[in-house]
């Protein structure tokens, strides 16, 4: 028997409403995060996956919309619920977490308000209660003395710990799925390590699904279970975290692996030329194909269908037809 | 193997606060610290943020006055020099800045930026500039029909490149390269890499290279001194450190490295910061590896 998925996105468009003509940032996207599974989103900059994040819970600011498909989350489709709806999904049934803690927390409101707040909106505890269980939270997720650090403002901690409180916060509501974007680009190597390490730890303890977005293969080769890859707003492969590092399919996907520094010291690095392409002026046919070392003349025909079932990829070296 | 750079005992101390009823508290950003970049090779400064590395740097070409401490380049004491003489020396000193959004003016022409160094040290005529900066385009592999471009109207790889290109201007022979690709994607910053690895053959470049990821350490530099809190805590032959680091903050800093592949078994190292004796002097572990244990 097959599995429900705990979030389903079935080919999700995001539009950018800019002149002089939209821009697609998020193209036919599609996706599954089982329960108990982290799903890792990777790509550069540029290439849709903050978008993605921001569609599924509703944060998207004007001009971007989204344009079509489903994002399905414990049999309600998220895309078409209204805002107070949304609201009781945010934090209570998906938390999040963001790159830039000190931009996510409100500098004069102290720790345990940040977490207090998210309790009692979502109900989940009484004004006298929610201190007690902000100082639970912030135990678990390995904040020392948080007797003392509740009443901290977020200037009062290093960047580590402003990433554990967020975490404490989005956690705060016990939500089936968290998404992460990029949570330890702004840290330091060993901080990066530790909460790498809590991650998976309240995964565990909090019986989580995760989708985790960022830039960094080493992060997914830690952390994520599969992987999808995207490149100027399309997934361009999808598979499982060893799949994708072993048997990559796509050039860019390889491109990308390769580019990895730490083989032989002082070897050339097998770099992809170019740079990623402007969404307002794609090529006609695959977009990564400027780029591509192995292109063929089908690539500048038409973009690349899915090929494949459960390490899917688009890609004509793997068959479909124009 | 000659040394181009040497640095002494160099000191840095920023004072910080300190008012009517309150004492100055003094922050020791570069602490004692010495090394030796020896011709050709890349010597790679790592530690977090907070280390002291850029501070380091930047101490070096005078862009923040050390202090104390001594600085010789080719045998000569670079903070003994005047204002003209540095500048002079400048000419063979050049740096290279991690944020290429910010280290080029958005108001001036990418053939302007690149032209300036040349104009400053009044070297050759219009003509001789244009052709220079048009050769120094196409040697970091941008394209010279793009001279009038504006910064904002090129990439963050290409901008990086433009930077190289303005510290490539004078024929430098030593370049401070500081986070130079950190700000960048993963397949621009392998580009960057693979030409700053060109350029130090083709133009017998010496590099000081400032960066904290580690990975990258390994593949372009030579040597490594790691920074720890102000002060050089190892520092030795690439391949030594790698393979037998000695200071518990390097094995704390190499366990931290994210995996290459989802098999790398994790074996985090966490610092216990009781496990450092502070100001502990760098003893010699074998030939050319040192560390402060």
């Amino acid at each position: 028997m097959k599995q429900v998925p705990l979030l389903s996105v079935e080919n999700l468009t995001t539009v950018f409403d800019v002149k002089p003509r939209p821009v697609v940032a998020v193209n036919d996207v599609s996706f599954e995060i089982r329960k108990g599974e982290t799903l890792g989103l990777v790509g550069e900059s540029g290439s849709g996956k903050s978008v993605t994040a921001f569609s599924i819970i509703g944060l998207l600011q004007p001009p971007g919309r989204v344009a079509g498909g489903r994002v399905i989350f414990q049999g309600r489709d998220l895309a078409k619920l209204p805002e107070p709806e949304m609201r009781t999904v945010r934090g209570a049934g998906i938390g999040f977490v963001f790159q830039e803690p000190m931009a996510a927390l409100n500098p004069v409101m102290r720790v345990g308000a940040h977490i207090a707040e998210a309790l009692i909106v979502h109900g989940m505890a009484s004004k006298t209660a929610a201190r007690a269980k902000a100082i639970e939270l912030l135990r678990a997720v390995k904040i020392t003395d948080p007797e003392k650090r509740v009443d901290d403002y977020p200037h009062q901690l290093s960047g580590g710990m402003r990433q554990r409180v967020m975490m404490a916060v989005a956690l705060a509501c016990k939500p089936p799925l968290l998404i992460a974007d990029e949570p330890t680009t702004a840290l330091d190597v060993t901080v990066q390590a530790q909460v790498l390490e809590l991650l998976r730890d309240m995964k565990q303890q909090f019986d989580l699904s995760l989708l985790l977005i960022t830039h960094d293969l080493g992060v997914i080769a830690e952390t994520a279970d599969r992987v999808a890859v995207m490149y100027a707003g399309r997934i361009v492969e999808q598979g499982t975290v060893r799949e994708i590092f072993y048997q990559p399919k796509h050039p860019y996907t390889r491109g990308l692996l390769a580019s990895i520094p730490g083989g032989d010291a002082g070897s050339r690095l097998r770099a992809i030329d170019g740079t990623v392409p402007n969404l307002a002026s794609l090529p006609p046919g695959c977009w990564f194909a400027p780029r591509c070392r192995d292109r063929m003349p089908v690539c500048d025909i038409a973009f690349p269908p899915v090929t494949g079932a459960d390490h899917s990829v688009r890609c004509y070296l793997h068959g479909g037809q124009p | 193997m000659t040394p181009l750079v040497e640095v002494k005992n160099l000191v840095k101390h920023f004072e910080r606060g300190g008012g009517l009823f309150r004492a100055k508290t003094v922050v020791k950003a570069v602490d004692d610290v010495s090394f030796v970049v020896n011709e050709g090779e890349t010597f790679a400064l790592v530690g977090e943020s907070g280390s002291g590395k850029s501070t380091t740097g930047r101490c070096m070409l005078r862009l923040i006055e050390p202090t104390s401490g001594e600085v010789l380049f080719r045998g000569k004491h670079v903070l003994g020099y005047s204002s003209a003489e540095m500048r002079a020396a400048r000419r063979d000193m050049q740096m290279v800045f991690q944020d290429p959004f910010s280290s080029l003016n958005p108001r001036m022409r990418a053939f302007t930026i690149v032209e300036e160094p040349l104009v400053i040290h009044s070297i050759g005529s219009k003509a001789d500039r244009r052709a220079r900066v048009a050769d120094l385009f196409k040697l970091v592999g941008l394209d010279p029909a793009h001279l009038e471009r504006y910064p904002h109207e090129f990439s963050g790889g290409q901008r990086q490149r433009i930077g190289l290109a303005r510290a490539l201007a004078l024929n430098p022979s030593f370049i401070i390269a500081d986070e130079p690709v950190s700000a960048l994607d993963l397949s621009i910053q392998a580009q960057v890499i693979n030409l700053l690895m060109d350029l130090q053959e083709q133009l017998k470049l010496t590099y000081l290279f400032i960066a904290h990821d580690l990975r990258l350490v390994r593949h372009i530099s030579t040597r490594v001194a790691v920074m720890y809190l102000g002060r050089i805590v190892e520092m030795g032959g690439t391949p030594g450190i790698f393979a037998n680091p000695q200071h518990a903050y390097t094995k704390a800093l190499l366990s931290a490295v994210p995996a290459t592949n989802p098999d790398v078994p994790r074996a985090r190292i966490e610092l216990d910061p009781t496990l450092v004796s502070h100001g502990a002097p760098l003893r010699q572990i074998s030939e050319g590896h040192f560390a402060a244990v």
